[in-house]
């Protein structure tokens, strides 16, 4: 252990120094805040802070180097035009990507990567991790790993389907108030007005306790309660659109207001209702976790990551992590989403560095 | 002030008939249930007759809105009715835990609120540095997160393999101050992670916003020190935005309390909520909803009166 604190030291320190030297300004600044930190906390907590400091680094810089092949690999694959978008992509966009092309194998093929059926008892209850089973048992002794590749089917998937229910039903009625004005517009403004009022996972718990547990009432409920919020993106951005000249003109032609809507309007609002379409999935997602969690959303056998932690969460006082493994994959999932949604918007808004 | 009274007055009337109607969607949610309460309580398996009792027991025989209103007056009053679980006033059992909730959320903005003032501000000020990229790095994953992720994060590390703080937050009422802030911290330091990350971005946002207006840009061209621009002319006018910014999450924080709560176990509102919906308790249901949506409309309103009462051009009326 002595060993692994020197030669972690002196390769900071060295580090630094040959950054001082080169004079990277950048790299030099954060190897010196790292050096501080570990100064700090290895006198705190120990060499084991140093281990762990180090393993997260490694991460990191894992991440990155995954990202950057990931970004230089689908340069020379792509179609010109896909290889031109690609090159602007920043690193964060491109692990994003990555993270989600992964998820979404995890999810189609989870039959024949998961080791084990969803439901399937393997062994003891709590097991520890062994060849068997990779990450060990649950509480009934179900295999962890292969619940956790099928909860990406499960949660992913009903976060998917909920958000576009409630995408559909937002942009739609957006639409009809922006094209339809008067007292249309009114009233749907001031019902999305009192929806939006209540607080939303307060009033998704109302609604459940109501309606009763079950998924297709977490699904609609949630995809109720997020509507709203698309309604005003989509009344705001439609709004502009509805006053040009071409609407004008369409109106004058006689087009009735279904076309107005899917023809004219639609066509131009897509890229923002795109990259809100990401950050509403990631919102869905995460309160769609929240009540599994509590035990309100997903009800088991069906395995879903937030449901996971609470089963499991009696571990955690034993010192486990690998409770935290579903959590960190609805962690994982929403971080790559946001990324990706960030560089959206950066190429929709024309923004040039 | 003359001309911002009335402006006041208009949102405090909004906001009063906002929460007036999501009383009604309250009360009224439950009224739409198939069968009604006494049905649910009794089962499928009850008599005719020992539903028609219970109904009357309740008081189910009357029109709704008669019974809506004598809700609503209780509920105005402090009293919420009766538990259907337990037969104990939800008055009872609600009014420590609410007390406990505040604590609870207030000690999570007492951390939060400068931290993320300043952080954001410092983020602006240095915006596309080093720290700025960090720092929004990080608060992208800690928004990104589930509470009861970061939860358990520090439970492991704060309290398992380091045991510095309690895993479960098990405040009694005889309990002193600084044994109940101990006890307390790990849930706010939850909910401030969550919400110092939130606010941070915000306030960043709202300060570059200000930074790019033409009176920075004239202050800097006259020649004056970049120190003088931020006290002088920046931080005045950037109260309004912050203090929309804070109330804002101040109203997030009052309702992220449910996951946190139930991650340890803390005695609040949030847990008796959660309790409550699997019991399918509809009078601590309706009145946990109520006081939420009360508190969120509360700081609603607050962010609103903040930005009227900081914006000169709506005080000095021309």
């Amino acid at each position: 252990m002595i060993s692994f604190v020197i030669i972690y030291y002196a390769f900071l320190i060295l580090a630094c120094c040959v950054a001082a030297y080169y004079k990277y300004r950048t790299a030099l600044l954060i190897l010196f805040t790292l050096l501080c930190v570990s100064l700090i906390s290895g006198l705190l907590g120990g060499a084991d802070v140093l281990v762990n400091i180090t393993i997260f680094v490694a991460l990191l810089a894992a991440a990155a180097g995954l990202s950057y092949s990931f970004r230089e690999s689908l340069i020379q694959v792509l179609p010109p035009e896909g290889a031109k978008l690609m090159r602007t992509a920043p690193l964060t966009a491109a692990f994003g990507l990555l993270v989600i092309i992964a998820y979404i194998i995890a999810a189609v093929f989870a039959p024949v990567i998961a080791p084990f059926g969803e439901a399937e008892v393997v062994g003891s209850s709590f097991a520890p991790p062994d060849d068997v089973m990779l990450l060990g048992g649950d509480q009934l002794g179900r295999d962890l790993f292969s619940r956790l590749i099928y909860g990406a089917r499960n949660t992913v998937g009903i976060a998917l389907l909920t958000t576009a229910i409630a995408f559909i039903v937002g942009t739609l009625a957006g639409l009809v108030a922006a094209s339809m004005g008067g007292w249309v517009d009114q009233v749907l403004g001031r019902i999305v007005d009192t929806l939006m009022a209540i607080p939303q996972l307060i009033f998704a718990l109302l609604l459940l306790t109501i309606v009763g547990t079950s998924v297709i009432n977490l699904i609609l409920v949630i995809a109720l309660l997020y509507s709203p919020l698309i309604f005003r993106l989509a009344r705001a951005v439609a709004g502009n659109i509805v006053v040009m000249d071409y609407i004008e003109a369409a109106r004058l032609r006689g087009e009735s207001t279904w076309y107005l809507i899917t023809q004219e309007v639609l066509a131009n609002i897509t890229a923002p209702l795109a990259a809100e379409f990401g950050l509403r999935f990631c919102f869905v997602f995460l309160a769609i976790s929240a009540l599994s969690f509590l035990g309100l959303g997903i009800q088991p056998p069906t395995a879903d990551w937030g449901s996971m932690v609470r089963e499991n969460a009696t571990l955690i006082s034993f010192g486990a992590t690998t409770p935290l493994i579903p959590a960190a994959a609805i962690a994982l999932l929403t971080v790559a989403v946001n990324f990706v949604v960030d560089w959206m918007l950066h190429i929709s808004s024309g923004l040039k560095e | 002030m003359g001309g911002v009274l009335p402006l006041i007055g208009k949102r405090l009337l909004l906001g009063l008939g906002t929460l007036l109607v999501v009383s009604i969607i309250i009360f009224g949610a439950v009224e739409l249930l198939p069968g009604d309460i006494a049905q649910q309580i009794l089962g499928q398996s009850a008599t005719e007759e020992t539903v028609a009792a219970l109904r009357e027991e309740l008081g189910l025989n009357r029109p709704s809105y008669i019974r809506y209103f004598e809700w609503l007056g209780g509920a105005v009053q402090g009293d919420f009715g009766v538990s259907l679980a337990n037969q104990r006033s939800v008055a009872e059992q609600l009014g420590p835990r609410f007390a406990n909730t505040l604590f609870l959320a207030g000690l999570a903005a007492v951390i939060s609120v400068p931290l993320a003032i300043g952080l954001g501000v410092l983020a602006a000020l240095y915006r596309n540095s080093v720290f700025d990229r960090v720092a929004n790095a990080v608060s992208l994953v800690s928004i990104s997160s589930p509470e009861f992720f970061l939860g358990y994060i520090l439970i492991v590390y704060l309290a398992v393999q380091n045991q510095i703080f309690p895993a479960i937050s098990n405040v009694t009422p005889d309990m002193d101050f600084i044994e109940r802030l101990y006890r307390t911290m790990l849930p706010a330091i939850t909910m401030a992670l969550v919400v110092t990350a939130y606010m941070m971005r915000m306030t960043r946002a709202a300060i570059i916003n200000l930074l790019a207006s033409p009176y920075i840009e004239m202050a800097r061209l006259k020649g004056v020190p970049n120190s003088k621009v931020i006290t002088r002319h920046a931080l005045p006018n950037a109260l309004a935005p912050i203090i929309n910014v804070v109330a804002l999450n101040l109203a997030y924080l009052i309702t992220g309390v449910v996951l946190v709560e139930v991650v340890f176990v803390y005695p609040g509102v949030g847990q008796l909520l959660v309790d409550s919906v699997t019991k399918r308790d509809f009078p601590v249901v309706q009145a946990c909803c109520l006081i939420f949506a009360a508190t969120f409309i509360l700081f609603n309103l607050i962010a609103d009166v903040g930005a009227i009462l900081s914006n000169p051009r709506l005080r000095h009326p021309k």
